[in-house]
């Protein structure tokens, strides 16, 4: 798998015309190559001392963010940097929104100053969408309600490829809230783009019906490759929603513990972690987990968002590459 | 039971493709207009003194009424008043409207109701009949004045916006509602199931991450309340069906010799919820647009006459609140001026329902349901008709429109056929 053969004539984005990432439905499974090809490129210009590249010198990007995010923001803000482009990170808190801007005058006002790429993580879904329609700069989805986190699921894909050197074929379990999580969503049609398959599994109310196969017994994830599981949100144990009768049952039936997993198994999680819970620290901690390696990933995955949003040309980056 | 000005126009529309399809007229014909009343119709008619509309080629039926818009007057003058929801319905061809109460305040005291009937005989460009809530402040507990609202002119009630949760508080009011002859019209949604739900529950909205508003959500209220009709021996009005399941309860209702009636909307008879896709939250709805399947039922249901009127559930909504990301506008969507046009478009064209069928489920449909006089051309009717230009094509635009908002399903869609011409209560009361 070396890093140029795959940059082929067909894997060429569209041209001229003005793109936006906002949900991995828009993606083709060329798009995807492409940018995972890009990232890997990226990943050797990540192991030199310097590294920056300059590529988008000059360029702006504005990170806008609805809620609170660490990897994410983070990632986005390192990515922008590593690729020379000023970049400005506005949270919801201690911003106009505190005012209560509507989110229509916060993206006409951030437009003003000629972004190429607005970056937005907002609670509800649509919002993405909608900023696309307000503003000439590209838009990328960092998380809109319970839609999508495209670049969450290309990190993924990216992770697991240079795990199992390979996509198509595998199995991946997706365990626990599926209904809740805009992870799950982008990821499952991410896994079908590239020819794997995604099981959900976890409490019957938490699965959503016709995405993916679903099954509420936890044994089931014997039969996967990958056990990716999704964090339980606290406050869908709110009293009263009774999608699980308490978290203690939550975790005694789906929490993934070493004895649920099997030799040879890898296990993902999105982050952040309810350690105890959703997850047993031998199992967050030990050689099967690829969580840090999902970080890692985040950072050149999103540079190569970024990259590609703002490229119409080649997406070989000779000169950063370093061909083993 | 009707608010507003009745007038007395002098016309003849000459040379008409007439169709009355419940007095069994289509042919091309004059119709005489002598003080707003229909005084002749026939071939070569003389004019008189009458003015003349030439309407050769385009075609002349009773005009519309829709028993389900929000005027949102009192409280929310600033997304539509009482002559803008006026005017907009006679630019769709409608020659009454029934308004619904869960405005600010609530229309829950005949006090209130007679203040909203003078208005309207002030402003109202066609006649407005206001339905009256059936608990106070629609709070779903303590039953309203009834009687007296019925006295006070109300036609007919319904809690529309907050069903009411309450089997026992729906059976009193069933029982009581004896005593006015007017109509229950119920919104059937049981909340415990929808609450949380932006869209039809179904694998659109799975993919999209919104929460689902399922079909039984409103099957299972619909069920509910043709049992308590049924139980009481007392009539219902189904508002805006949108689910299979709830046609298949109707139709068994009928069979038991229920008196139960249905309406269905323009959005829910020419859309599936595929249409969320684009998360424009213009195609957002209560209740949501469902599948395909759904659709099918609903044009067989209009069809076979188990639906018996088509209503907008005309909802006008400012641009702050609908110009937002999906998940965060509110249910809704305009109707009165593009009702029409749509179903021509999307329904009657295709050959899927046949013109003299959506012409009844318009007109002679609804009235019958609130016993209002059925709009009809015979000699000696009041004039309550609409001259439509099934040739026409047009762009659904914001400017065009004559309600104060534009939160309509059909921005930006061309559409086929165009009200020319509106005549409500024997006076013209919109023209192109």
């Amino acid at each position: 798998m070396t890093d140029l053969r795959v940059v082929g004539g067909d894997l060429l984005p569209p041209a001229n015309e003005k793109r936006n990432l906002l949900s991995i439905a828009d993606l083709t499974q060329g798009d995807v190559e492409r940018l995972l090809a890009t990232a890997r490129s990226f990943a050797h210009s990540q192991e030199r001392d310097n590294k920056k590249l300059p590529t988008l010198r000059g360029r702006l990007i504005l990170n806008v963010f609805y809620e609170s995010s660490t990897r994410t923001s983070s990632s986005f803000e390192l990515a922008a940097k590593r690729l020379s482009a000023d970049t400005m990170t506005l949270k919801a808190v201690g911003s106009s929104v505190d005012k209560g801007e509507s989110l229509k005058d916060t993206a006409l006002t951030l437009s003003a100053y000629d972004p190429d790429v607005i970056v937005i993580r907002h609670p509800e879904v649509g919002a993405a969408d909608y900023v696309a329609r307000l503003t000439d700069a590209r838009v990328v989805n960092a998380g809109d309600g319970k839609h999508q986190h495209p670049t969450q699921a290309l990190l993924d894909l990216y992770t697991i490829r240079e795990a199992f050197g390979r996509l198509d074929g595998l199995q991946v379990a997706i365990v626990g809230d599926a209904m809740h999580s805009r992870v799950a969503r982008s990821l499952v049609q991410a896994l079908r783009l590239v020819g794997a398959d995604a099981i959900l599994v976890g409490p019957p109310a938490l699965l959503p019906e016709g995405l993916a196969p679903t099954s509420h017994d936890i044994s089931t994830i014997a039969d996967a490759d990958v056990v990716y599981v999704l964090r339980m949100q606290r406050e869908r144990m709110l009293e009263g929603a009774n999608f699980v009768p308490s978290l203690r049952e939550y975790t005694a039936q789906w929490g993934i513990t070493p004895e649920r997993m099997r030799e040879g198994q890898r296990v993902m999680h999105p982050g952040p972690m309810n350690r105890g819970v959703e997850i047993d620290a031998r199992v967050a901690d030990s050689d099967a987990a690829l969580i840090v390696d999902q970080v890692r990933s985040g950072l050149i995955v999103r540079m190569a968002v970024l990259y590609d949003l703002l490229t119409t040309g080649p997406v070989a980056v000779e000169t950063t590459v370093e061909v083993a | 039971m009707l608010a507003g000005r009745t007038g007395t126009d002098n016309i003849v529309v000459r040379g008409a493709r007439v169709l009355d399809p419940v007095e069994g007229i289509d042919a091309t014909l004059d119709v005489r207009i002598d003080n707003g009343v229909i005084a002749q119709i026939g071939e070569n008619l003389d004019t008189n003194e009458h003015r003349v509309i030439d309407a050769a080629g385009l075609t002349l039926a009773p005009a519309f009424i829709d028993p389900h818009v929000h005027l949102r007057t009192p409280g929310r003058e600033d997304e539509e008043t009482i002559a803008s929801g006026t005017a907009a319905a006679a630019a769709g061809g409608y020659c009454a409207i029934l308004a619904i109460p869960n405005t600010d305040p609530v229309i829950d005291d005949a006090d209130v109701l007679r203040g909203l009937r003078a208005r309207a005989d002030e402003e109202a460009r066609i006649p407005v009949g206001f339905l009256a809530a059936i608990t106070k402040g629609q709070d779903g507990s303590e039953l309203t004045e009834m009687a007296a609202l019925a006295d006070a002119g109300a036609a007919g009630f319904t809690d529309d916006g907050r069903p009411v949760a309450s089997a026992g508080v729906m059976r009193r009011a069933l029982q009581y509602n004896a005593v006015t002859g007017r109509m229950i019209a119920v919104h059937c949604e049981e909340a415990s199931l929808t609450c949380g739900g932006h869209a039809h529950a179904g694998t659109v909205a799975a993919e999209l991450g919104l929460g689902g508003w399922p079909s039984l959500g409103e099957s299972l209220m619909v069920a509910r309340d043709l049992d308590l009709a049924g139980e009481t021996a007392q009539a219902v009005h189904l508002m805006h069906l949108s689910a299979r399941e709830s046609v298949d309860h109707l139709r068994r209702a009928h069979e038991a010799g229920t008196r139960a009636t249905a309406e269905a909307t323009p959005h829910h008879l020419c859309l599936t919820d595929e249409a969320i896709r684009t998360l424009d939250a213009n195609m957002k709805m209560n209740p949501p647009l469902r599948c395909e399947d759904d659709r099918a039922a609903l044009i067989d249901a209009l069809r076979d006459g188990t639906i018996a009127a088509i209503a907008t559930d005309h909802a006008p909504h400012s641009p702050e609140e609908k110009d937002v990301p999906f998940e965060a506008a509110p249910f809704g969507v305009t109707g009165l001026e593009t009702s029409f046009a749509s179903l021509y478009t999307y329904l009657i064209e295709p050959g899927v329902l046949r013109l003299e069928t959506v012409l009844e489920r318009m007109s002679a449909g609804p009235a019958a349901i609130f016993g209002l006089d059925r709009p009809r051309i015979v000699v000696g009717a009041q004039a309550n008709l609409t001259l439509i230009d099934t040739a026409a094509s047009w762009r659904v635009k914001v400017e065009r429109f004559h309600s104060r908002s534009q939160n309509s399903w059909l921005l930006g869609k061309r559409l086929h056929s165009r009200v020319r011409l509106t005549i409500a209560a024997g006076r013209v009361v919109h023209e192109l």
